[in-house]
């Protein structure tokens, strides 16, 4: 860990005038079970860390009768165990728990879940957000077991780690920024992610002296699920994850939406399998249809050609759990 | 005189029961301290500059900008090997006021290197450049020309996996008045300090070793090792008190590996499937040393005619270290699924074939009866069926899987000294280690078993090299090296007390014995004197005596024993649209001749079935094959299973006079050499393929499945 000056303002407008304009000079720090290992390893460098802990404006869960709005430094186990997400957004309270560690659900924040940085091996080794040694990918011609499998041409090959992105983006979710000076802004989650083209890129929307406020999910109506597919029971990265979003008229679906986790340098938003499901009815037949479109025009790389089959059953059976629901 | 033969089951209060360990309270109440709990008065924190490359020469170390960094108080540095052979090779350390300030002065060291080209793959025979090893017997192409017999032929592998001690290696170490006091985290007390000495200029006889409690060795801490040494420089360069201990990537890395096997095999067999040959090709990575295969074929070694050739690979990757029972896991799971296989081949039930190929092994007895007990602890007629027919309707198949393992377990050379005071307290010293595993309490309950009483009267002190020198604890070795030296020691205390109380009583020593906190007389057992009462009469002498074990001698004695046998059984599922391998249940049966503790001896079997478990389905050291670098050197992707993952775990020690009679047996290694080969087997039973590699990871058995056509 390299030195750094700790800040803890009390409010979000003096928290945005002590971050820099540049990434990389400053760091958030939220829950920390992320920046801190970054800070050990020397990931981040940051000469300023500036903590949320103190602002309460930032925390809890406000619900209405068109959106439950959440605090980005709500717990995850807040979160997971609040009655309103239960209630209307099982696919976020089933993403939230299955992060399994005690520890991480109640230290880590939902903001956090959506900022922190990816857990590619070769990034965490110190090859860099890209895993490039010199010009070559170490990712394409090394162990990419646990990499992308969609965007592969891009040279982002990592996966993102978010656990909520994939399912706030099939609810339709907003997310609020404030920037210096109490300069607001919203992103829709589906805009939120994005494609790092550098280092010295981040694979969100944000500007480096922009906070993360709040997360906003509107109360639509649409069943919704989320099912994962990890190797341990307890903590561990999932292979694949596959959130799904529904509204149902007359038994036949419509305005579905189908986003994978861990499978691109973003959550995946697999438009051509919400089509394929739009207009029919939900049975077994429909849902495997929908997961053979929800893996089209996958590329994946030398060694992860394992994880389209794992998509193709995460989709399937998150929407057999929506129904289900 | 009381003797030192084992007392036979009526006459036991506390040997062979179910007995809890008698430092369980210290070590869930966090008192225990562990060689990272230490801390000595003005202690600093070292850290040490290790190798990023894996194939390196070290032109320059300047760790001028580190030295000038506040708080840094002591700096070292390599000076005699400047050729880096794997990443995370030491090449200098740092000492300073806390853990960050050491952390940031190791960054501070320049090193300069002239980098080369590294080889890590093991995956492939042609990579071995050495003399391959040949092992034959019988007349194997003959065998396998036999147009009467069938054959099978497999690929099958094991990686390189890393001990991954909960405790990582290290030690604090101090310099006081020219002598060295040191905290080590180590299997082997007694002779920690051998070279040692010469290494850090200080005399073997002016240092102290004191481990009280370990978490964990595996096999990977016999030795003192390089930041043993470099403890003990900076110590005496600071005049301070240091705590070296490896962070988690080093322990990965450089702190134990066990070695890889990979094989190509064929298996001959007669139509009603009876083995008549065996054929391997074993290649794997030791690190950079040589390579021994591992036995194959394992167990059934009287199969007629058998080749072994074996072929070493070199590779930038850090050494290899014993891990609980060498060779013994890989040669199992490769053999033991290449039978398997077999069976599947001849439409064959597995344990019927396994039992029709028990006449093959060295103990078709011990075997026949261990496997039937298994088969009835995991109800294997209600649930066996033929491979991949019969694991169930939906994408999740059910399967059973089997394997059978043997080991050594002789006790090592071993002495213990027991004192008896006068006012009847009761003293226990011996240079030996408890790992984890219960070595003081079954210490206490031998001596106290044999004084005749409770456990709290006697205490046990060990994990100090100016103790009676004991061995090392590896080879499932120290029950029955510590249980027979403290038998011993303790019946020799016994017998100079009872010639006190004969003396007093009118009697002769034959005559009495010592029992339920009484000296009592054989013959007139209402003619007793208490314990308490007897001890007053040694007046202001204490007891001491020592007791030795000499192994061979032991044996004679029919105190301790040789070679075990075990079955396991493993009942899975596979999800075959996920890749997913989930552990139902397993069985272990293991016979390890004379019980001390039940109880340990359960837990080392369960520790094992979850370690084996473990490597089964997670464990596996990924290298990146152009920088060397070891890609999962942390315990996030160097995956250990929880408790959730282990399923339904159980034990059963054969404990009949038959297996008593042999005397005591070492356990500690056997039970962790089947669960690969059960579990493979079982996954391949329910899904109707052989995933061929462990761990059985979902990339694995997708790929198994694609090829098999088995994939839904």
């Amino acid at each position: 860990m390299k030195s750094f000056e700790y800040a803890a303002p009390k409010n979000i407008k003096e928290a945005t005038a002590l971050l820099s304009d540049n990434w990389g000079e400053s760091e958030i720090l939220a829950g920390g079970t992320d920046l801190v290992t970054c800070l050990k390893q020397q990931i981040a460098t940051p000469k300023r860390v500036v903590s949320l802990r103190n602002i309460s404006d930032l925390r809890g869960i406000k619900a209405d009768s068109k959106a439950v709005r959440i605090g980005a430094m709500t717990t995850l186990e807040d979160f997971a165990s609040n009655k309103d997400v239960q209630k209307h957004f099982p696919s976020l309270a089933t993403a939230a728990k299955n992060i399994a560690s005690p520890q991480i659900l109640s230290r880590g924040s939902v903001g956090g879940d959506l900022c922190q940085r990816p857990r590619c091996w070769y990034y965490r080794n110190g090859f860099g957000l890209l895993g490039k040694n010199g010009d070559t990918s170490q990712i394409k011609e090394g162990d990419n077991r646990y990499h992308a499998i969609f965007g592969t041409d891009s040279s982002a090959l990592f996966v993102n780690p978010s656990s909520l992105g994939p399912a706030l983006i099939a609810l339709g979710a907003t997310l609020k920024a404030e920037g210096p000076n109490g300069k607001k802004r919203e992103i829709p989650a589906a805009e939120f992610f994005s494609v790092p083209k550098s280092d010295k890129d981040r694979e969100y929307a944000l500007k480096a002296n922009e906070i993360l406020t709040e997360i906003s999910v509107p109360i639509s109506g649409l069943k919704n699920a989320t099912y994962e597919i990890r190797h341990r029971q307890g903590l561990d990265w999932p292979y694949v994850t596959a959130s799904v979003a529904y509204g149902e008229k007359n038994g036949n679906i419509s305005d579905a939406r189908v986003v994978l986790g861990h499978v691109a340098a973003t959550p995946w938003l697999a438009a051509s399998a919400g089509k394929a499901l739009n207009n029919s009815a939900l049975n077994e037949d429909a849902a495997a249809k929908c997961a053979e479109a929800a893996v089209e025009g996958a590329k994946p790389l030398s060694r992860n050609g394992y994880k389209v089959q794992l998509a193709k059953t995460a989709v399937k059976r998150a929407l057999l759990a929506a129904r289900a629901a | 005189m009381a003797k030192v033969d084992w007392p036979s089951k009526d006459k036991r209060t506390h040997l062979g029961k179910r007995i809890s360990r008698i430092d369980g309270p210290l070590k869930t109440t966090g008192t225990a301290k562990y060689s990272y709990d230490i801390n000595r008065p003005k202690m600093l924190w070292a850290k040490l500059v290790t190798s990023p490359y894996a194939k390196a020469e070290v032109s320059s170390i300047d760790t001028s900008a580190a030295e000038a960094l506040p708080g840094v108080k002591a700096v070292w540095k390599e000076e005699q090997n400047k050729n880096m052979q794997y990443v995370g090779q030491i090449i200098a350390a740092v000492a300073a006021e806390t853990e960050e300030i050491a952390t940031e002065a190791a960054h501070l060291v320049k090193v300069q290197y002239n980098i080369q080209d590294a080889a890590v793959s093991d995956t492939d025979a042609s990579l071995s450049k050495d003399k391959p090893t040949l092992k034959e017997g019988g007349k194997v192409d003959e065998a396998f020309a036999d147009s009467n017999s069938i054959t099978h032929s497999g690929t099958y592998g094991i990686p390189v996996i890393s001990h991954c001690c909960l405790e990582p290696h290290g030690q604090v170490t101090e310099v006081k008045d020219d002598e060295l006091y040191v905290w080590p985290s180590t299997q082997n007390v007694s002779r920690y300090t051998d070279r040692l000495g010469d290494s850090v200029g200080i005399p073997q006889n002016k240092i102290h070793v004191d481990c009280q409690h370990m978490g964990g060795g595996f096999g990977s801490k016999f030795e003192y090792d390089k930041w043993g040494v470099i403890g003990g420089l900076l110590a005496k360069q600071s005049g301070r008190p240091i705590k070296l201990m490896l962070d988690r990537d080093l322990e990965l890395m450089i702190a134990g590996n066990r070695p890889s096997a990979y094989a190509k095999i064929k298996v001959a067999a007669t139509k009603d499937g009876t083995l008549t040959a065996l054929d391997a090709e074993v290649w794997g990575t030791g690190g950079n040393g040589g390579y021994n295969p591992p036995p194959v074929p394992y167990v059934f070694t009287k199969i007629p005619n058998t080749k072994l050739v074996g072929k070493g690979i070199r590779t930038n990757r850090g050494g290899q270290r014993a891990w609980r029972a060498p060779n013994h896991p890989q040669g199992c799971f490769l053999t033991m699924s290449a039978l398997e296989d077999t069976a599947a081949a001849l439409k064959m039930d597995a344990l019927e074939f396994f039992l029709k190929n028990v006449h093959l092994t060295d103990r078709p007895d011990v075997y026949t009866e261990e496997l039937n007990i298994a088969a009835e602890l995991i109800g294997y007629k209600q649930k066996a069926h033929l491979r991949g027919q019969g694991g169930g309707d939906g994408p999740v198949k059910r399967g059973l899987g089997m394997s059978i393992h043997t080991c050594g377990g002789m006790g090592h050379p071993s002495e213990c000294e027991v004192t008896i005071n006068p006012d009847g307290s009761v003293l226990t010293r011996i240079g030996s280690q408890d790992l984890g595993v219960g070595t003081r309490t079954s210490l206490d309950i031998v001596v106290a078993e044999t004084l005749g009483l409770p456990l709290k009267a006697v205490t046990v002190e060990l994990g100090k090299n100016s103790y009676p020198q004991s061995g090392a604890s590896g080879g499932s070795t120290t029950i029955g090296g510590i249980s027979v030296s403290s038998r011993k020691a303790a019946t020799a205390a016994l017998n100079d007390l009872l010639e006190k109380v004969a003396a007093r009583a009118n009697t002769t020593a034959d005559n009495l014995e010592a029992r339920d906190g009484w000296i009592r007389q054989i013959d007139k057992p209402d003619n007793k004197m208490a314990w308490k009462e007897a001890c007053a009469l040694l007046g202001p002498t204490p007891i001491v005596q020592r007791g030795k074990s000499v192994p061979g001698e032991s044996q004679k004695e029919k105190l301790i024993d040789a070679g075990v046998g075990g079955v396991q059984m493993a009942d899975v599922s596979v999800d075959i649209e996920t890749g997913i391998v989930t552990i139902n249940e397993m069985v272990a049966v293991q016979d390890c001749g004379l019980i001390v503790n039940l109880k340990t001896a359960e837990s080392q079997v369960f520790g094992a079935l979850i370690m084996g478990i473990t490597y089964s389905l997670f464990e596996e050291a990924v290298y990146d094959h152009k920088t060397g670098r070891m890609l999962n050197a942390d315990m996030e992707f160097y995956r250990l299973a929880g408790i959730h993952d282990v399923g339904n775990l159980k034990v059963h020690m054969m404990t009949t006079d038959r297996h008593e009679s042999r005397g005591v047996i070492g356990l500690g290694e056997p039970p962790v050499i089947s669960p690969g080969a059960a579990i493979a087997n079982a996954v391949a039973n329910a899904c109707g393929v052989r995933v061929p590699q462990l761990p059985l990871t979902p990339d694995r058995v997708i790929a198994a499945l694609y090829e098999g056509g088995k994939v839904a």
